[in-house]
């Protein structure tokens, strides 16, 4: 079989497969956040934390609640790192260091998952399974609430209301990822992913000499951290290590777990906004855009000078470019080739993707809520151009609509661009943490930024990020380029659910056919390119033009 | 039943003729000798106190000092041009807003003249007194004469008057103002003619129509629109993203071993932000007050304008909007073995002198169907005319042993009964059918020879305005639905609402139904448009989120509603719902031309940039721009002339035709998306031809 053929057949039944779960995936999540029944354990667990499961909350206590939550997982976490000689499974790794811990605890709670230490070196079992995989869990749950949040906002009219956190944390997490996960972890585990407790084995290769092979407990780790689109691996290697991702079956049942919650969600939300036709043209912009990095990137490494370099002769090109746009697509980050390692068109069109704010199909409910907020901000432009004050499912878009998209929007570019600016004006931290100098060089730091930035997570590599500035800066970026955007999500869906929603008549602008989705489309394009091509030019740009 | 109306209302039959050959709304004519009148007023604003109010130009601002103060110490031909440009940038944009309100000052300045010192005949305790006319409170009772100005706005309590209104209006007709009906209200400022009135002044002085609108079109109220605020917080975010984009680009730009200046940096920044709509959006704002004014319509607020773009529901009076104001003879319908031609005469007759346009529409019905002529003879001179009355309820004439007359059917049955004729039995159920079918049946008889008999009925009925269908299918295709709101019968209401082509229709109303209707469109969440002009239209137009009141009408209707038409042309509130559009129209279209400006601007700028540093970057200057130094300036250039290529452009508002959502939309996303993405390329590229030509630069 060609190699094309190869990658047009995984991406084929990635997409069939993908088409076959998205409506019944869809319908349950759009059940799970609608209905009023808590099941039993749901119930236990309310009484236990004293939530009053029937109390809906307004949009600023909700927002308390995703920041007290997350700052509190931030703080557990950081502990558990640093107290990690008195846990048990710590194969005497040792307490990680202050600027690593911080990042690491902001990484895994802002969903982002950049890992800038080496797992089998720093991590042990414990703060693997009761840290990371924790908020693997709850961090995704946490994006879930908040795109369900926003979706109320659009279908409810003349409340203050907007749920109760606590219910949607607990439902997406109960409901959602753990019977998902363990599903998969089990598809994974009988696929030939490693599952162990042990701390590694000692080996002699066949050149006399003893290794010893790192273990863990990969597979139920693996489960939720494409599922979660979180992509933090438990090796260092991540979905390149053959015990987490040995074969092209796991490699593809690893894009489809990234994939299958984003994409159901449109479906989720074309339901409960009563028109799933409103659904699908999301899907649509999000698709065409993922297929089309996928084409660039695809083209770009078949086609480049040293077409394996960097990636698994597992996966080949079309594995390795498939799981690059997907995982850049998704701000998963998991990665099973170096991206540090594609060509500059290649490897620039995985940057791109990211810097279209996460939203091809992005991440667990921040895809949907990021291209919501971009939908509102092509349907102000779009409605200008009708004659019609601005509307967008029935909720006009004034003043405060759209200050808090703006906010949301700008939160991403601000952190990035600042970051990666300050970066390299401080004197020496770039020369130490760089490997390649030049456009390359450039790249590399525009790469972690975007990274962070966007909650992705995925690594350029060539690049040292253990410095304290970099720890710290990263992880302030990622903090921020998470909850800027959730407040000012939640407070859009706040002030469109006080709206009263406005009957569609033949003047309204349909958002459901072609021209929305080129328009939606068009914007998500042309907002990454006006504001990264000065950036791109002097990094991928140059290097692609060479 | 109505045969006559003695008001002499100023019919606007003309009207949907006239709005059909201009379809498109357009503005005052625009000439470019403004822009030389209106500099020194854009040379006051370039006060940053007055630029803070836009935050696109005052980034311009401070880009130009920055640039200037680096220019000075290092000048050279081109950090010269930069700093030179950004002004004219900001220069251009002040240009623009001045334009637009220097076409608002003229019209102010001649309403200014109609505020002359008048002096007021106060009634007090029925003694006259003068007193000038600033010190009127409201409530007072003032006397005013033929040749004297009324002194403030108010209410006719006593009298009727011929009223010159031309001050305001611009019509020069006459106007009848009367005590006591919907026709009371007088504005400060116009002109008695004939009669004397007493007028209850209804508004403080310095808050009067006359000042309201000097203050509307002067623009010296003006504040941001709900629209205009959001759209202001979209651009600046667009700023400070392409702010954060140039000032992270020193250190990259550094890093690969290419800083830049100052200069050239905040080049590229004013080039990316969207200069050209923040340039152009204050002047769109008093642009579209301005095309109102030019209809003669004053919107209370800008906020009205932007609502009328977004109305669903538009409820329209039955008669003078859709229909011709008076009914109209339609047909004849002889009785009794009276020939049509028979009839024909005789009713011609009847109406020679009948002024009335019920009178004047039954000759014309005559002379085009029977061709008769629509003059009198000599010998008919002599008649005798008999005017309509409201006790004898009927017209005609007596000439010699001849008498015609028409008119209510009980009325000349009982005239030809009481002259000892005989009343043919068809007439009743003739008179029956056209009662029944919505019209008016005037019934017409004769005393020819001592004999008196019916010879026939006229039918009058509701004409429906030419061209009216087609305007509804444009509002339905503009998703507006039109409600017919009449006093008729359901059954009379509905033939006329299915002849012209209205949506839906209110029959039988009374003021408290067309409230009732207005609530009901509400609460579905739609946006509601009305005209009114009595008393009891005030609540309705109060509740209507635009409700435009008709100048002829009472001050009550004028204080309640949203808009006042000086034209008193219902049929007018469609464009302004165009006009409305219009200005989102515009603002929504320049935005998208200014963003889509910026990919040329990349191609330009960024190779002049870098392609140094790397070479491969030249590859980008697909526009052969000379060198670094012409791109950049060609490139500020073009975004700084733009402004001004857009003025005439800006004023007159982008061209709207009523279609659907979404053809409107492809179609201005290809003219101001598509081609905002390839006219600077043109431009830059010609700019440069020029530029290249500069020693020093090319």
């Amino acid at each position: 079989m060609s190699p094309t053929l190869a990658g047009l057949l995984q991406a084929g039944l990635l997409i069939a497969a993908l088409a076959a779960v998205h409506r019944p995936l869809g319908d349950y999540l759009a059940r799970v956040f609608s209905t009023p029944e808590h099941t039993r354990a749901e119930t236990a667990l309310y009484r236990l934390v004293r939530v009053d499961p029937d109390a809906e909350q307004r949009w600023g206590t909700y927002a308390q609640g995703v920041l007290g939550f997350s700052f509190v997982s931030v703080v557990l976490l950081y502990l558990l790192q640093r107290l990690q000689p008195l846990l048990p499974f710590d194969f005497g790794r040792g307490a990680v260091p202050p600027g690593m811990a911080f990042n690491n605890a902001a990484s895994f709670v802002s969903n982002t998952n950049w890992q800038s230490y080496v797992p089998e070196v720093v991590m042990g079992h414990a703060v693997q399974m009761v840290g990371l995989t924790v908020q693997n869990f709850v961090s995704a749950a946490v994006g879930l609430a908040v795109a369900m949040a926003l979706v109320r906002g659009f279908i409810r009219s003349r409340t203050d209301r907007l749920g109760n956190f606590w219910v949607d944390l607990v439902r997406g997490t109960l409901r959602v990822l753990l019977p998902m996960a363990f599903v998969s972890a089990v598809a994974l585990l009988a696929l030939g992913v490693v599952m162990s407790l042990r701390s590694g084995v000692t080996v002699v290769g066949p050149d006399g000499v003893s290794h010893t092979i790192a273990l863990a407990p990969a597979a139920s780790q693996e489960a939720i951290k494409m599922l979660g689109t979180n992509g933090g691996g438990i090796f260092n290697a991540n979905s390149a290590h053959p015990f987490e991702n040995p074969n092209s079956w796991t490699n593809l049942l690893e894009i489809f777990l990234l994939m299958a919650i984003p994409v159901s969600l449109t479906r989720a939300f074309g339901t409960l906004v009563g028109n799933r036709r409103q659904g699908y043209v999301l899907l649509s912009v999000m698709g065409v855009l993922w297929a089309g990095m996928l084409g660039v990137i695809w083209w770009a490494e078949a086609h480049g000078l040293r077409p394996l370099e960097g990636k698994e002769t597992r996966f080949g090109v079309a594995g390795s470019a498939l799981f690059a746009d997907s995982t850049t697509g998704t701000s998963t980050g998991a990665v099973n080739s170096m991206h540090d390692s594609f060509s500059g068109l290649g490897g620039g069109g995985t940057l791109l993707n990211m810097l279209f704010g996460e939203m091809t199909p992005g991440g667990v409910g921040t895809g949907l809520y990021s291209i919501l907020v971009m939908a509102v901000i092509a349907m102000f432009l779009a409605g200008l151009m009708v004659g019609r004050t601005p509307e967008y499912l029935g909720k006009k878009l004034g003043k405060r609509e759209v200050t808090a998209a703006a906010v949301s929007i700008l939160a991403m570019p601000t952190v990035l661009l600042l970051g990666a600016g300050i970066a390299l004006v401080l004197p020496g931290e770039v020369d130490k943490a760089l490997n390649n100098p030049g456009a390359h060089g450039l790249s590399e730091v525009l790469y972690a930024y975007a990274s962070a930035s966007n909650n992705n997570g995925s690594a350029f590599a060539g690049i040292t990020v253990t410095s304290d500035w970099f720890q710290s800066s990263l992880g302030v970026c990622m903090l921020l380029g998470r909850f800027i955007p959730i407040v000012a999500v939640l407070a859009l869906a706040g002030s469109l659910a006080a709206q009263r929603k406005v009957p569609e008549s033949a003047g309204t602008l349909p958002t459901t056919g072609p021209l929305f989705a080129t328009l939606l489309g068009g914007s998500v394009v042309l907002v990454a390119a006006l504001t990264f091509i000065p950036a791109l030019a002097l990094g991928p740009i140059a290097e692609a033009l060479l | 039943m109505t045969t006559t109306t003695h008001h002499p209302q100023r019919t606007p039959q003309d009207a949907p003729a006239a709005a059909a050959a201009t379809r498109q709304v357009g503005g005052g004519v625009f000439s470019p000798r403004q822009l030389l009148t209106s500099l020194p007023d854009a040379l006051r604003k370039f006060d940053p106190r007055h630029q803070l109010r836009n935050p696109v130009m005052f980034v311009v601002w401070v880009g130009s000092v920055l640039v200037t103060v680096f220019a000075i110490g290092d000048p050279s031909g081109f950090s010269i041009g930069v700093a030179a440009w950004l002004w004219f940038t900001v220069l251009f944009a002040n240009l623009a807003e001045a334009v637009a309100e220097g076409r608002g000052k003229a019209q102010a300045e001649s309403l200014r003249r109609t505020k002359t010192d008048a002096v007021a005949r106060r009634l007090v305790d029925g003694v006259e007194e003068r007193v000038a006319g600033t010190e009127l409170r409201i409530g007072d009772l003032v006397v005013v004469e033929a040749g004297e100005v009324i002194p403030g706005d108010g209410d006719v309590v006593e009298g009727i008057a011929t009223v010159d209104e031309s001050a305001i209006t611009g019509e020069s007709a006459p106007v009848i103002r009367e005590s006591g009906g919907d026709r009371c209200a007088v504005t400060g400022g116009t002109t008695v003619l004939s009669d004397r009135v007493v007028v209850r002044v209804t508004t403080k002085p310095g808050e009067s129509f006359v000042d309201r609108m000097i203050a509307l079109v002067e623009g010296a109220q003006r504040q941001k629109t709900p629209n205009e605020i959001a759209l202001t917080i979209l651009l600046s975010t667009l700023t400070i993203i392409f702010l954060l984009a140039v000032v992270a680009l020193q250190p990259m730009a550094a890093y690969s071993g290419s800083a830049q200046s100052v200069i050239v940096l905040t080049a590229l920044l004013v080039c990316l932000i969207p200069t050209t709509i923040g340039a152009l959006l204050s002047a769109i704002g008093i642009a579209g007050m301005d095309r109102l004014v030019q209809r003669n319509v004053l919107a209370t607020s800008g906020k009205a304008v932007e609502a009328a773009g977004d109305i669903d529901t538009l409820l329209l009076d039955k008669t003078g909007t859709i229909t011709f104001g008076n009914r109209r003879a339609t047909e004849l319908v002889a009785v009794g073995g009276t020939t049509p031609e028979e009839l024909a005469a005789a009713v011609r007759l009847s109406s020679l002198a009948d002024g009335t346009p019920e009178g004047r529409s039954i000759v014309e019905l005559c002379a085009e169907r029977f061709g008769l002529s629509a003059e009198p003879t000599d010998h008919e001179k002599t008649g005798e005319f008999v005017e309509f009355s409201a006790n004898t309820r009927m017209s005609g004439i007596d000439l010699g042993d001849l008498s015609v007359r028409k008119g209510a059917a009980g009325a000349v049955r009982a005239w030809v009964a009481e002259n000892g004729g005989e009343v043919s039995s068809e007439v009743g159920p003739v008179v029956d059918e056209i009662s029944a079918q919505g019209g008016t049946p005037l019934v017409v008889a004769e005393i020819r020879g001592g004999v008196a008999s019916v010879r026939g009925v006229v039918r009058l009925s509701d004409v429906v305005k030419p061209g009216m269908r087609e305007r509804f299918a444009e509002l339905r295709a503009m998703g507006i639905r039109t409600v017919m709101v009449t006093g008729d019968n359901p059954l009379t209401a509905k033939a006329i609402a299915d002849e012209a082509g209205v949506d839906d229709f209110l029959a039988e109303a009374k003021p408290e139904d067309k409230m009732a209707l207005i609530r009901q469109e509400q609460e579905g969440g739609k946006l509601v448009a009305m005209t009114g002009d009595g008393t009891n239209d005030a609540p309705a137009l109060a509740q209507s989120d635009v409700g435009v009141a008709m100048n002829t009408g009472t001050s009550a209707a004028k204080e309640a509603g949203n808009m006042v038409d000086l034209d008193s042309d219902p049929t007018k509130l469609i464009e302004i719902v165009e006009i409305g559009k219009q200005l989102l129209i515009t603002r929504g279209a320049l935005t998208t031309f200014s963003v889509a400006n910026d990919l040329a601007k990349y191609f330009a700028i960024l190779p002049a940039m870098f392609a140094g540093i790397y070479p491969q970057l030249d590859k980008l200057n697909i526009m052969h721009l000379a060198t670094p130094q012409s791109a950049i300036l060609s490139a500020v250039i073009f975004n700084a002339l733009i402004i001004v290529v857009l003025i005439p452009l800006a004023l007159r508002g982008v061209r709207y035709r009523p279609s659907s959502a979404s053809a409107l939309l492809r179609r201005n996303l290809l003219v101001y998306g598509l081609g905002g993405v390839v006219t600077p390329f043109a431009g830059i590229w010609l700019v440069d031809l020029l530029v290249r030509l500069v020693p020093g630069i090319g």
